[in-house]
């Protein structure tokens, strides 16, 4: 069920400012992808292409070929809806929907998208996606109390649950940590290690030893100059990457001595 | 000799640091942190003083009760000050002064709003009994009857008004936040809303009474031609105060739902309006109550009636505003059937007045309701 994605020749534009170039990769299921490098090089933006929640901002645009499972995401006849039912997201800051409780958040991506369900369908939709998230335990006995009652942790790892309801094939998370204190950040990279048999997983992280402890592959992004597009600098498996890097580049940004 | 006195002043409080004879090292030098202060009986003490002041030179001079109030204004404004120098220092001197100017400004604009208050309750509130509330004008000549006729009127045309401006002014605000953002309609579009806002009340009357003039023949008199003039004022209003509020909802939740695969259009019902609603209900009900009190519309396009018509398609309503403008306005056959219509007119204004406020409390109570719960 968990998909592949191949990424080839891709320009990413927000209006006539092309901000990440040429960028191939191919993303392997059932496997943690993980994108790292220096703020504004692109690591987010070419994360939102994956699932087209790119062109939600007004002016963006994509050059180039997303593949899914052997369909060009950006082909004309692609439905952008059903790309996003597949492909989900987490995102940096938790964001549960303050109307809904704790329960209605993580039925919402059913709800929402109307698909009738019996009560005990979706009890069981919401238990399973919990317990995938490693929340049932803490909020199980307060299931209808509103969501923005959590902690920041706790609605992170509600997000997750959210997105995991759904069954998408491919999980996109962005920076899914930095708000978080350790406790919560290795709660949520236990439940990566655990997803990673059934989703294919990609991350944008700030944090080099995250993507080092969570991580199969590893993207590194980086600007080729001041003003100048972001780009995929080096593309490895994270044991490469972090012991032997192809590019000096990349060996600097790791080791800390970065220029 | 003068040396001596520079280090008194410099570590003034040295007595118990015998040792400590070194002006220049700062680090165990001791700095003062308490000031000389008035205590907290100072402004009233001297709201007292200045007033009393006040009063012994009106008496003397036969003032009236505003240079009474005026003159001992004017002695606390310059003495609270004065005395705050000599005894706290300059910023705190400064800080009275502003602090009185704004407690006065404060005032003065709410002379007016109690003014009003006072006057309407106090003329209208005598004319409030069960017969004025639950009777009308017809058959009454001179005094007597209620205004029943004029509440239900403007009711019904005002709730008329609220089910044309309210979905068309939440769909109108839904585009131009959802859809529109920034291009070239949405921007046309706002500047004829702000235009809108500023139409004066009379123009949406002509309007109203135009288009009716067209489809009636001329002189229309028709309720339903209120409303469409009071719906053309209240559209703008619920149109900004919606935009607003969809702003304020964060891309963030937009986002979240497009992740989850969700078609646009159930974002913005299931998620977007959800988390705007209190603030949109309260909009809506503040839009209400502004329009509640229009006149000039209703005059040129309802009429007026002396009796009660609950169907808005047929013919001319009483409201409570026309109401109170043909009865203080109008001539009596006899002094006492002025009087009584005068008191009519107050009376009018008083249940006018409590009726917008029920409104203002209503869109409070409804807005604290439907707002997102956080649970904590």
């Amino acid at each position: 069920m968990a998909k592949s994605i191949d990424v080839s020749d891709l320009n990413i534009y927000y209006g006539d400012f092309l901000a990440v170039s040429g960028v191939n990769m191919t993303i392997k299921a059932r496997q943690v992808t993980a994108f790292i490098g220096p703020s504004g090089c692109g690591k987010s933006t070419v994360l939102r292409t994956l699932n087209r929640m790119h062109e939600v901002i007004p002016g963006a645009r994509v050059e180039g070929k997303v593949v899914v499972d052997g369909q060009s995401l950006y082909d004309p006849s692609i439905d952008p809806v059903a790309v996003r039912r597949q492909i989900g997201m987490v995102f940096q800051r938790p964001n549960p929907f303050p109307t809904m409780s704790i329960y209605d958040n993580v039925l919402a991506g059913n709800r929402l998208n109307a698909k009738k369900m019996k009560k005990s369908e979706a009890d069981d939709i919401v238990e399973r996606s919990l317990k995938g998230a490693n929340l049932w335990n803490e909020v199980k006995d307060r299931l209808g109390r509103p969501g923005m009652g959590l902690s920041g942790g706790q609605q992170q790892r509600l997000c997750i649950a959210r997105a995991i309801a759904v069954r998408p094939q491919v999980l996109l998370m962005d920076e899914p940590c930095s708000a978080l204190d350790p406790i919560s950040t290795s709660a949520i990279e236990d439940l990566i290690h655990e997803l990673k048999s059934e989703y294919t997983i990609v991350i944008v992280t700030h944090n080099m030893q995250q993507a080092a402890r969570v991580s199969d592959d590893t993207g590194f992004f980086n600007l080729k100059a001041t003003g100048e597009p972001g780009q995929l600098v080096e593309f490895n498996p994270t044991k490469k990457m972090f012991t032997n890097p192809d590019n000096d580049a990349t060996e600097a940004y790791i080791s800390g001595r970065f220029g | 000799m003068s040396g001596e006195d520079t280090d008194m002043t410099q570590t003034p409080h040295d007595t118990h640091e015998p040792f400590h004879t070194d002006p220049s090292s700062d680090l165990s030098s001791h700095v003062p942190l308490t000031k000389p202060q008035l205590p907290a009986i100072a402004v009233p003490l001297a709201a007292a003083v200045a007033w009393g002041l006040s009063g012994l030179i009106s008496l003397f001079m036969e003032w009236p009760v505003a240079g009474w109030v005026v003159l001992g204004w004017v002695f606390f404004v310059l003495g609270m000050p004065a005395w705050a120098n000599a005894v706290e220092g300059r910023r705190k001197a400064t800080d009275r002064l502003i602090t009185t100017m704004v407690w006065t400004t404060f005032a003065v604009a709410m002379m007016p709003l109690v003014a009003v208050s006072w006057t309407v309750i106090e003329r209208g509130a005598p004319a409030l009994t069960v017969e004025f509330l639950t009777s009308d004008q017809s058959g009454v000549i001179g005094v007597g009857g209620g205004i029943l006729h004029a509440i239900i009127g403007t009711a019904i045309i005002t709730l008329v008004a609220t089910l044309i401006s309210v979905p068309v002014g939440i769909m109108a605000a839904v585009y131009l936040v959802e859809y529109g953002k920034g291009n070239r309609v949405a921007r046309v579009l706002t500047f004829l809303v702000d235009v809108m806002t500023g139409i004066p009340s009379i123009v949406a009357g002509l309007f109203a009474l135009a288009l009716f003039t067209l489809l009636l023949g001329p002189l229309p008199r028709i309720a339903i031609g209120g409303s469409i003039a009071l719906s053309v004022l209240m559209i703008p209003i619920v149109v900004r105060s919606t935009e607003e509020m969809l702003k304020l909802v964060p891309d963030e939740l937009r986002e979240g739902a497009y992740a989850l695969g969700v078609p646009k259009w159930r974002m913005i019902t299931k998620v977007v309006l959800p988390t705007a609603l209190g603030g949109i209900i309260t909009g809506a009900t503040l839009a209400v109550a502004r329009v509640a009190g229009e006149t000039a519309p209703l005059l040129l396009i309802a009429g007026t009636l002396r009796s009660i018509n609950t169907n808005p398609f047929d013919g001319a309503m009483q409201t409570l505003p026309v109401l109170i403008f043909s009865e203080a306005t109008k001539g009596g056959a006899k002094p006492e059937y002025l009087a009584a219509q005068i008191e009519r007119a107050w009376g009018a204004a008083l249940v006018l007045i409590i009726i917008v406020m029920l409104l203002n409390l209503l869109a409070r109570v409804v807005g604290s309701f439907f707002s997102p719960k956080t649970g904590r």
